[in-house]
This record gives C-alpha cells, sequence and structure tokens, in this order.
C-alpha cells in the first residue's frame, strides 16, 4: 500500500507530462502484438455484451410465465436458447481474451526485462557506479511486473468496463426512463462513500508502512550483529526494544486493518439501499401495468450489478497511473546515454604488453579534476606499484587503464596503438584483473573459477585453484568443488573469496594483469605464495599492483607514489627508502613495536 | 499450526464472534430474494403499494443491520488476526534471540528477515480473509441451495448438482496451479538474482568480456519465467469462463422447469426469480472462495516457513560443572571442529594460557583463527575435546557468567543505530561519562570522537555507515573495553588502523594486567610482544611460544615473519 501511495505521487510529478511520450513508447513494445490486442478487445466487446443480455433474456422468460395455465413455452424456449447462445458466446470470448491477453502481458514483460538486461550490458559505468543497483534491479522486476500488469490488464477492464456500463445503461434506459434514471443517480453515491473511506485509512496505511519498516530495519540491525548482540548479552534488551515497536505495529495495523475493511459493507449498504430503490419502483410500475415483472427482474440484477465496473473502473485508474509511473521508469532508464560506441574501423588485437600514459587529465565531477597530465611509459613485462593515499587516484587509473571510463584528454596506447581504436572486449580480455571488491556468482566453486573459460577441464580448474592456494580450503567445504555458492560467495571469509578471484584469474593468462588490493583480505604468508605463482604465471607479462601492504610491493620495478592525481615520487624500493621521502616514511611506520 | 495454536486460544472469542457475525450479515442476504419473491407474488397482483413500501423497508433494513454485523465482524477478525501477528512475530523473534550463532549461520539472515516480515504479513492476512469469509461463503452457497430446496426440491437438486460441479472446477483449477505459481515465484527469484549480479559484478563480467555470455544465461532464465507464466496463466484462465457457463446452465435448467412449475400451478413467478437470483450468488460467493483459497494457501505456506525455524532445535547442551582447574584463564584440551565438510576446520588443539597473559593467534586465511577465538565465549561449540575458562569446561557455565567473563571485537565491526553512547553502553549498562572517555582514550578514539562535536551523543547510523572503517574499529575497541571483563578478544580487530595507531593501542591493551588478552592478526610485528602466539596452519597448531622463539623453531611462523619483513632488514632494530 505505502509502496503505491509513492508511486502516485511520483507520478503525479513527473508522470503527467510523460503520459502522452511514455505510452508512445509503450505502443511500440506492443506493436509487435498488436493482432492479439485487437484480438483481445474484440473478445472484451463479445463478451461484455452477450453477459449483459443474459438477465435481458431470463427477464423474458419470466415475463412469459404468466401464471398457472398461461405460460407460453414457445417464448420461454426462445429466451432459453437465447441465453444458451450468449453464455456460450461469452464464456468462449472470456477464455480467448484471459489466454491473449496473458500472452500480451508476459511477452511485454519478457521483451522489456531482455532489452533492460541488454541495456545493463550498455550503461557506461559512471551510470552503474553512481546509481544504487537495488533501484535498478526494482526496475527490472517490480517496475515491470507493475506496467505489464497494470497496463494491459487495466485497458482491457476499463474497456469492458465501460462496454458494460453503456449497455446497462442502455438497455435501462429502452426500458423505463424513470428507473434507469434512479440508478444512474443513486449508484454513484457508493463510490463516494468508498472514496470517502479510503482517503480516511490512508494515513493509517502510511503510518502502518512507517512503523513496519522501523521493525524491519531493528530486525535487520540485530540479526546481522548476532555475534555482538550474542557476546554482550544483549539479548533481553534487544527483545525489549522488539516488543516497543511490534506493540506499536500491533495497534497501527489493527486500526488499518479495521478501517479499510469499512469499505465493502460501506458500498454494500449504499448499493442495497438501490436496490431496495429500484425493488419499490419497478414493483410500483409492475402494478400500474407500464412494466412487466420480467422487467423488474431485469432491473433488479443490473441495478446490483451496475455499481461493479464503476469500482472495478476506479481501481483500474489507479492502476493505470502506477503502471504509466513505472513504465516511465522504465523509459528513463532505456534512455540513458549508452557509453560512447567503439570505432567502426575497431580492431582486436593480442597485446605484447606495453603500456603508454600520455599526458591523461580525468575527472568524475567535471569541475573537479581529479587527475590532470599524467604520463607513464611501462614497458613489456614491468611490475608496477602504485601506492598512495585513499581518493589518489589509483582506483582511477585502473578504471581508465580497463576502458571503464574515458580520458578527458590525452591518450592511452598499449603496443602504440591508441585503446580507444582497439573493441572493449579485446582490450579487456588482454589484462586479467582482481579488484578488492570480490565478486562471485551464484554457482558452485567450480563454476566461479572456471568463469572466464566455461570449458575449462576440472583439472585446470584445480590447478589453478592450486595455484591460488585455495584449493585446501575448497577440499573442507561440504561438497567441495561442486558446493554451490549463494549470492556473493554465501558463508565463505573475505580472504577466501578473494582467493578465488585470484583462481578465476589463475586460470586465464592474459598478458597484462592488474591487482586493485587483490590481496588486501589475505594473510601475508599465502600472499608471497600467491605473488610467486603470479611471477611465475606472469613471466614477461605487464602488471599494474594497487597495494596499502608495503610488502606487497617492494619488489615492483617501479613504484608510483600518488598523491591528489600527480605522481609525487617514481623509483625501485631501494632508490626510494634512499630518497628519503613520501615512501620512506610511509615505510617506516610499520616497523614499530610496543616497546619504546 | 502448532504455533498458531495458542494464538486461536487467546483470541477464542474473536475468533467466534467474527464468523458469527459475518453469518448473521449472510442471513440478512440469504434473505433479499425471499422478500423480492413477496413483492412480486403478493404485492404486484393485489396492487397493496403499503405492502411493497413495506417489504423495501425491510430491504433497506437489512442492509442496515447487515452493515453492522459486518462492521463488528471485521473489527474482530482485524484484531484476532493483528494480534497473532505480533504475537507469532514475538515468539519467532525470541527464537531467532535465542539461536546459537552456528544455527543463525545455517539458516541466513535474509531469510530470517522475510520470515519475521513478508511471511508473518501473509499469516495476518491469510487469518484476517479466513474469519471474515471461511462461514460466510460456504454459509450462502449451502443457505441458497437450502432456500431452493425449500422453494422446490427438484430445482433444489439443480442446485446441488450445480454446486458440486462448481466447486470441482474451482477446486482443480486451484490445485492444478498452485503449483505452477510456486516454480513462476522460483523463476522470479532467478531474474533478479541474475540482474542483481549482473550490476554488483559488472567490472568483473566487462573484465573478462563475458557481457553476451550473461545475457544469454538471463535471456535462459527469462524465457523460464515466461513459459511457467504462460502455463499458469492457461490453466487459471479456464476457471471464470467455465464457472460462468455452469452457472447459466443451472440458470436455463431453472427457467425451464421453473416454466414448467408455473404453469402447473405449483410455482410462482416471483419464485423462479428468486431462484435464479440464489444461483447468481452462488457463482459471486464462490469467486470469493477461490480468492480466499488462494490467500489461504500462501498464509499456510507462510506459516509452514515460519513454523520451520520454530521447529530449530536451540536448546544448548549443559554438562554437569566439574572439579576446576586453578590458574589457568583459558585452555584447549585436544578440540576439533568441523562445519560439515571433509577436513576438520580445527584439529587435535591443545594450549593452556595463564592470568594476564596477552596471546597472539597467527596463520593463514582460512587456518582456522576466528574459530579458534570463537570456541572462547562459547559463540560455537567444539565437535570434540574440552574448552575451558578459567579452569572449568565452558559447557558447564551458564551463559550469562560466560558473557559477563569474555568480552568480543569482531572481525567486522558491528554497531547500531543510536549514539556513540548508546552503543558503548552495551559493553556495561552502568558505565559513568569519565569510564567511558576512558575507554575511548585506550581505544584512540578519544580524538575523533571528541571532534564531532556532540561528542558521546554523536549519532551513529545504521552498522555505523556514517562513519570510517577504522573508526568504526576503535568504538568496537571501546566497547569491548568498557565492558572490562577478564578475558578480552581482539580478532584482527585493528585491521583498518595505521600502524601508528595499532601502535598506540597495543600499548594501551599491554597496560590491562589482569586482563587475559587474544590478539588475533595478520601482522607478525604486532604479535613480537606477545606472551605467547598460537601459530594456526590448516586447522593445526603448528606451533606455541614467544616471537623469538617461533621464528627459531616454527618454519611457518618464519615464513608469516619473512613475508613481512626480509631477511636482513629485520624490523627489530627500529624498536630499539
Amino acid at each position: 500500500m505505502g509502496g503505491k501511495v509513492n508511486g502516485n505521487k511520483r507520478n503525479t510529478k513527473i508522470g503527467k507530462k510523460v503520459d502522452r511520450g511514455t505510452l508512445k513508447r509503450l505502443a511500440a513494445f506492443v506493436r509487435p502484438y498488436l493482432k492479439y490486442v485487437v484480438f483481445s478487445m474484440t473478445c472484451a466487446a463479445v463478451t461484455s455484451a452477450a453477459a449483459l443480455l443474459i438477465p435481458f433474456f431470463s427477464g423474458r422468460a419470466i415475463d412469459g410465465m404468466l401464471g398457472q395455465g398461461r405460460v407460453d413455452m414457445g417464448r420461454v424456449g426462445t429466451a432459453l436458447l437465447l441465453i444458451g447462445f450468449c453464455f456460450a458466446l461469452s464464456s468462449a470470448a472470456q477464455q480467448a481474451m484471459a489466454m491473449t491477453n496473458n500472452r500480451v502481458t508476459y511477452s511485454v514483460s519478457r521483451d522489456l526485462r531482455e532489452r533492460i538486461m541488454d541495456k545493463f550490458q550498455r550503461l557506461p559505468l559512471s551510470y552503474l557506479d553512481t546509481h544504487p543497483s537495488g533501484d535498478l534491479v526494482s526496475r527490472l522486476v517490480s517496475d515491470v511486473d507493475a506496467l505489464a500488469d497494470g497496463l494491459l490488464m487495466g485497458f482491457t477492464q476499463l474497456f469492458t468496463g465501460v462496454i458494460t456500463i453503456a449497455g446497462t445503461l442502455g438497455i435501462m434506459l429502452t426500458m423505463d426512463l424513470r428507473i434507469a434514471l434512479a440508478v444512474v443517480v443513486l449508484t454513484p453515491l457508493g463510490l463516494f462513500v468508498a472514496g470517502f473511506i479510503a482517503s480516511r485509512t490512508h494515513r493509517y496505511f502510511t503510518a502502518q508502512a512507517e512503523v513496519r519498516g522501523r521493525e524491519t530495519a531493528l530486525i535487520n540491525e540485530m540479526i546481522e550483529g548476532e555475534k555482538v548482540v550474542r557476546v554482550f548479552g544483549h539479548e533481553e534488551k534487544a527483545m525489549a526494544e522488539f516488543d516497543g515497536v511490534n506493540e506499536e505495529l500491533r495497534r497501527v495495523s489493527l486500526k488499518a486493518t479495521f478501517f479499510s475493511s469499512l469499505t465493502n459493507p460501506s458500498t454494500r449498504l449504499v448499493n442495497n439501499t438501490v436496490y431496495a430503490a429500484v425493488a419499490f419502483l419497478s414493483a410500483m410500475l409492475c402494478v400500474d401495468g407500464s412494466i412487466t415483472v420480467g422487467a423488474m427482474s431485469v432491473f433488479l440484477s443490473y441495478a446490483s450489478q451496475y455499481a461493479k465496473p464503476f469500482n472495478e473502473i476506479s481501481g483500474v485508474v489507479t492502476e493505470l497511473e502506477n503502471a504509466l509511473a513505472c513504465a516511465a521508469r522504465v523509459f528513463a532508464l532505456l534512455d540513458e546515454e549508452d557509453q560512447t560506441a567503439e570505432d567502426a574501423d575497431a580492431v582486436s588485437f593480442e597485446a605484447e604488453g606495453t603500456v603508454e600514459i600520455e599526458n591523461v587529465d580525468f575527472a568524475y565531477v567535471p569541475d573537479r579534476p581529479l587527475i590532470t597530465g599524467f604520463s607513464l611509459r611501462v614497458d613489456k613485462g614491468k611490475r608496477i606499484a602504485l601506492v598512495g593515499p585513499t581518493g589518489c587516484g589509483k582506483t582511477t587509473l585502473i578504471n581508465l587503464l580497463m576502458l571503464f571510463y574515458d580520458v578527458d584528454r590525452g591518450a592511452i596506447r598499449v603496443d602504440g596503438a591508441d585503446i580507444r581504436h582497439m573493441t572493449r572486449r579485446s582490450l579487456r580480455h588482454n589484462y586479467g584483473m582482481v579488484l578488492q571488491e570480490t565478486w562471485l556468482k551464484t554457482g558452485t566453486v567450480r563454476d566461479n573459477i572456471a568463469y572466464v573459460r566455461p570449458d575449462a577441464s576440472m583439472d585446470e580448474v584445480i590447478a589453478a585453484a592450486r595455484a591460488a592456494h585455495c584449493h585446501s580450503f575448497i577440499r573442507r567445504l561440504p561438497q567441495g568443488y561442486d558446493t554451490v555458492l549463494g549470492e556473493n560467495g554465501g558463508s565463505l571469509s573475505q580472504g577466501q573469496k578473494q582467493l578465488l578471484c585470484i583462481a578465476r584469474v589463475m586460470l586465464s593468462t592474459p598478458p597484462m594483469l592488474i591487482l586493485d588490493e587483490a590481496t588486501s583480505s589475505i594473510d601475508t604468508r599465502t600472499e608471497v605464495l600467491i605473488q610467486e605463482a603470479f611471477a611465475r604465471l606472469m613471466k614477461g607479462r605487464t602488471s599494474f599492483i594497487v597495494a596499502h601492504r608495503l610488502s606487497t610491493i617492494r619488489d615492483a620495478d617501479s613504484i608510483l607514489v600518488m598523491r591528489d592525481g600527480h605522481i609525487v615520487e617514481q623509483g625501485d624500493h631501494d632508490m626510494l627508502i634512499r630518497k628519503n621521502g613520501a615512501y620512506a616514511e610511509l615505510y617506516q611506520s610499520q616497523f614499530s613495536g610496543v616497546k619504546t | 499450526m502448532k504455533y498458531l495454536k495458542p494464538y486461536i486460544r487467546k483470541f477464542a472469542m474473536e475468533s467466534v464472534l467474527a464468523p458469527l457475525f459475518k453469518m448473521l450479515e449472510a442471513f440478512f442476504d440469504l434473505l433479499v430474494p425471499m422478500v423480492v419473491a413477496r413483492i412480486i407474488d403478493k404485492g404486484i397482483p393485489s396492487g397493496d403499494s403499503g405492502y411493497i413500501l413495506g417489504q423495501c423497508l425491510i430491504l433497506v433494513g437489512m442492509a442496515v443491520l447487515g452493515l453492522l454485523c459486518s462492521f463488528t465482524a471485521q473489527y474482530f477478525a482485524a484484531r484476532a488476526a493483528v494480534g497473532t501477528a505480533a504475537g507469532l512475530r514475538r515468539d519467532l523473534y525470541a527464537r531467532v534471540n535465542g539461536m546459537p550463532c552456528s544455527v543463525l549461520d545455517n539458516v541466513g539472515t535474509s531469510t530470517l528477515i522475510t520470515r519475521l516480515t513478508s511471511d508473518i504479513n501473509l499469516v495476518q492476512n491469510g487469518v484476517n480473509m479466513f474469519l471474515r469469509l471461511f462461514l460466510r461463503s460456504p454459509f450462502i452457497v449451502i443457505g441458497a441451495v437450502v432456500m431452493a430446496l425449500r422453494i422446490d426440491g427438484a430445482v433444489g437438486l439443480v442446485f446441488i448438482l450445480g454446486v458440486a460441479v462448481l466447486s470441482g472446477i474451482v477446486g482443480t483449477v486451484m490445485m492444478k496451479t498452485a503449483p505452477m505459481y510456486r516454480n513462476i515465484q522460483g523463476d522470479l527469484d532467478s531474474v533478479t538474482r541474475d540482474a542483481r549480479e549482473n550490476l554488483t559484478g559488472v567490472r568483473v563480467v566487462r573484465a573478462f568480456g563475458r557481457e553476451e555470455a550473461e545475457k544469454e544465461a538471463f535471456s535462459r532464465d527469462n524465457t523460464a519465467l515466461f513459459n511457467a507464466q504462460n502455463l499458469a496463466g492457461r490453466v487459471s484462465a479456464l476457471m471464470n469462463p467455465l464457472t460462468y457457463a455452469v452457472v447459466n446452465l443451472c440458470i436455463i435448467a431453472i427457467l425451464y422447469m421453473g416454466a414448467g412449475k408455473v404453469d402447473a400451478g405449483v410455482m410462482a413467478s416471483g419464485s423462479v426469480v428468486a431462484l435464479v437470483n440464489y444461483m447468481s450468488q452462488i457463482l459471486v460467493e464462490l469467486v470469493k472462495l477461490a480468492n480466499l483459497i488462494v490467500l489461504i494457501s500462501r498464509a499456510w505456506a507462510g506459516l509452514g516457513r515460519v513454523s520451520q525455524v520454530m521447529d530449530i532445535d536451540i536448546t544448548v547442551p549443559m554438562t554437569p560443572e566439574g572439579p576446576a582447574r586453578e590458574g589457568e584463564a583459558v585452555s584447549f584440551e585436544d578440540v576439533s571442529v568441523n562445519y560439515g565438510g571433509a577436513d576438520n576446520s580445527l584439529e587435535g588443539i591443545t594450549f593452556t594460557v595463564r592470568r594476564g597473559e596477552t596471546v597472539g593467534v597467527i596463520g593463514s586465511t582460512g587456518s582456522g583463527k576466528t574459530t579458534l577465538v570463537n570456541l572462547i565465549p562459547r559463540l560455537y561449540d567444539a565437535s570434540g575435546g574440552t574448552v575451558r575458562l578459567f579452569g572449568r569446561d565452558v559447557t558447564s557455565i551458564p551463559t550469562e557468567e560466560i558473557r559477563r567473563t569474555v568480552a568480543v571485537v569482531p572481525q567486522r565491526s558491528q554497531l547500531f543505530r543510536g549514539t556513540v553512547r548508546s552503543n558503548l553502553l552495551w559493553g556495561r549498562e552502568d558505565a559513568g561519562d569519565e569510564e567511558m572517555w576512558q575507554a575511548l582514550r585506550d581505544a584512540q578514539a578519544e580524538e575523533f570522537v571528541f571532534q564531532k562535536g556532540e561528542g558521546l551523543d554523536a549519532p551513529v547510523e545504521q552498522g555505523g555507515r556514517n562513519l570510517s572503517g577504522g573508526q568504526r574499529q576503535r568504538l568496537t575497541i571501546a566497547r569491548a573495553l568498557l565492558a572490562g571483563a577478564k578475558i578480552l578478544i581482539l580478532d584482527d580487530a585493528s585491521s583498518a588502523l595505521d600502524y601508528a595507531t595499532d601502535l598506540k593501542l597495543r600499548r594501551a591493551l599491554a597496560k590491562l594486567k589482569d586482563t587475559t588478552v587474544f590478539l588475533v592478526s595478520q601482522r607478525t610485528g604486532s604479535l613480537r610482544d606477545a606472551d605467547r602466539i598460537l601459530v594456526l596452519d590448516d586447522g593445526k597448531l603448528v606451533g606455541q611460544g614467544k616471537h623469538e622463539t617461533l621464528l627459531e623453531t616454527c618454519p611457518v611462523y618464519r615464513q608469516i615473519h619473512e613475508s613481512q619483513y626480509r631477511q636482513g632488514e629485520d624490523g627489530g632494530k627500529d624498536e630499539e
């Protein structure tokens, strides 16, 4: 409920303006299924028209029963045949409509989801880095659902509703103007009552959503911090806090549930009163002889049915509004600019491993330059370490090398060729990358290691795992290499996840390597072993290493000490220590003991 | 169901009154066609407008009475449903609160949260609708049949037959679609997971050039969802047309038989109208009943998931108290731990720590350091061997006493929404400001807390999001120090601190004379002053002793040390 309210609010803000454009866009997605939509609309018209005629014919049948010995069997028979024909037609059309609607709805949502996923793969990193993934996922899942359901079902309901109302009115008007007017005037009363109650209950629902949110946050916090809760014996206080919120939720929930449940009985009261009024009016007219008993029964059944499409339509309108708001969110995402297109003549290549960075400028935010006039040449097979405080531009440099972001000025060349003239795929293929933020897929350990080369043999996978020193812990997992890891590694420790990511790179042998804090959660001893493995594997290959741990970078051919997007020192370990500058200072701070 | 029972008992009155009033309302609904029949059969032929008006006023009166009954019923239903949900939520939370960590790890956080929130909401909704409709709808259906039988036996048979066929249709469709909807939920979960993984792992996906493969994988899951939806849709689309057809067939039969009986003079035309009306009421109620069954089955599934958690055995086995051993603080005797894998995570660990010692624990990633220290406050139980606290078997000491004795700074710094003060008070409830500042000072956190302006009342967001990693770590250390426990465990708790701050912290810890401190670390430099260092490798204790001794006797320790300080470049020099 709360979510829906928000959706509507958002809709009134942005929705109204984009309605027309959104509808047009949506039409493009529905177009492949246009013939189904037309068919469905036809079925809707047929089913509601046929359904409307049934009370009419049953009235005719009743008019044929005037009393003992005065039953016109011929007339009754014709009416019954017509009823049979109508319901058969209505049922068939209804079935056809439902199947077609399903088909259109599910097809459109499938198409939209594929488009969004395709978009995910083409969006620039600058967009993905700045937008919470939860929001993007909810566009792909919930928004598409709400859109498809709301819009397509909404339209048919709206359509059948309008036909039903118009048909009912038409038949009633032709039968008797006075009763028709009574029904027309009185029925909307029910809608007012429903609207009145809904607006009253709204704030209880808002309050309920708010308290529920607070309770969820509390539960989340306490369960995530379970070990701390246990260790400090905080269980009882947590329970007391929970009880407080829980009681609050119970109170507000009671109000929300009770008051919202008043809508149906109240509208029913209005409808029943209308029913009684119609009964009175039509009975009096029967006494006059101006209408027949059969006509009276027709009026009564229309009176009880007439309110229904109104209630449905008011629901449909909210749903349509909501659906359009969702559609607007989906299209806003699809409209985001793609990452810059590759050159038409972009080439694939196998790199040797010489990297030149020439006079590069870069900024995430246009007026806050991060890297300016950065130049660096790395010869094939060299090992470059990047050192410096957080935010100095180390990770940014990697973003640029991998073409995750484009440079603002200057150029990056691999083997003398500007990387912008290469296909992204082949450029990235020449790098092996391990990041501090470990990412593992839901799947088995084996699938994860063989992510780059799904066709790798078990022996190759095990060899890679051994090289990354994760073979022994994998063996201790319940199903070894076939253990299924939950989302993002499930219960593995951070260090174990990093080892798996390293094994993943070990399986491919690219000419260049990027390690961004790749061993930060691994103990130094294992790290040394892994570095040795890397060294064997990467013999003659170029590597870029970002690390806080100075032991990790000591062996580098060249150490770049960065600050504020510039290189402040450059050289190998011994040289920089002798220089006794920023690097030396950083290096010394790790050797002090407790006793001074 | 067993967990619902106490609430059925607690809300017995509500659970009886709600359906009862709902039935009363239904009763008035059932009378409507009879009143209309009287208008047609008596009022119209006699032309008595007073009688007609009277009958119509009865209709209005019944509508008002129905409304009152309905309000009463809704109130009782809401009370029972909301009360039951609140109670269930409390029971479940209490259960989760009492779970041993090993159980919690297995169950998983996110599933517990779904069960505590959306599953219980489903139950609430189910109970509410059940109380409102489970008597009303069958009552109307049966009532309509009874009324029909009263009007005419033969036509009544048509009703019985019709209801039987209708129930069959509704039941079959529901049974067929229930598992299909479960499949859809599962497929939707896969689609969601794919999307989330592709977003969080975008760098890796692109770095490895796996965009197309990921799109294909997504397309497979997406198509599976599409197919599952279509299948379920096709089956459930049958329900409305079929029931509609059956009801109208019955109406034709009623009209046909009615015509014959009116002709024979055994039935009035008003009764025929009433019979048709009853048939229409049955259709409306059947649709409601079908929706109710969907709601109930979802609530039932929710309750099942709640029960699963409630059923987990959370009793902590206690052993009788044996004779205590003197002088020692913590001892392990041939301790092993197995998490269910082929190899033990810890194996044959034996060591004894005396009071006041500082103990270092070191070893590779996954060597079992955290597992070892978690055994001390009995967060987990050993699968074999004995862990002793101050000479007593840890399984014989009441939990509260263990908690007072051992304070832990976990690997992941966990803070809670509130203020610096409220977080520190977790350590000790009655701590004064001065004590808190002292703890902050020792934890090297005084300066940044002081700088916050609000001092101890500086706000802490959920999980401590508004603090840096290092700040979080220092606050969790202060929290543990404030507890003043006899045993203090720091599980790699200074990894986010720079070397200088780490050093100051260790100096402050060194001053705690009576406290036995366990320091888990990856840096040999942090442990060189420890009284005893335990070296773990692949779950085995491969060395214990002082830094200098281990350098000579323990190859694993030497390797760790050398990986950080190269030979001939001994960091020790800087110390003097």
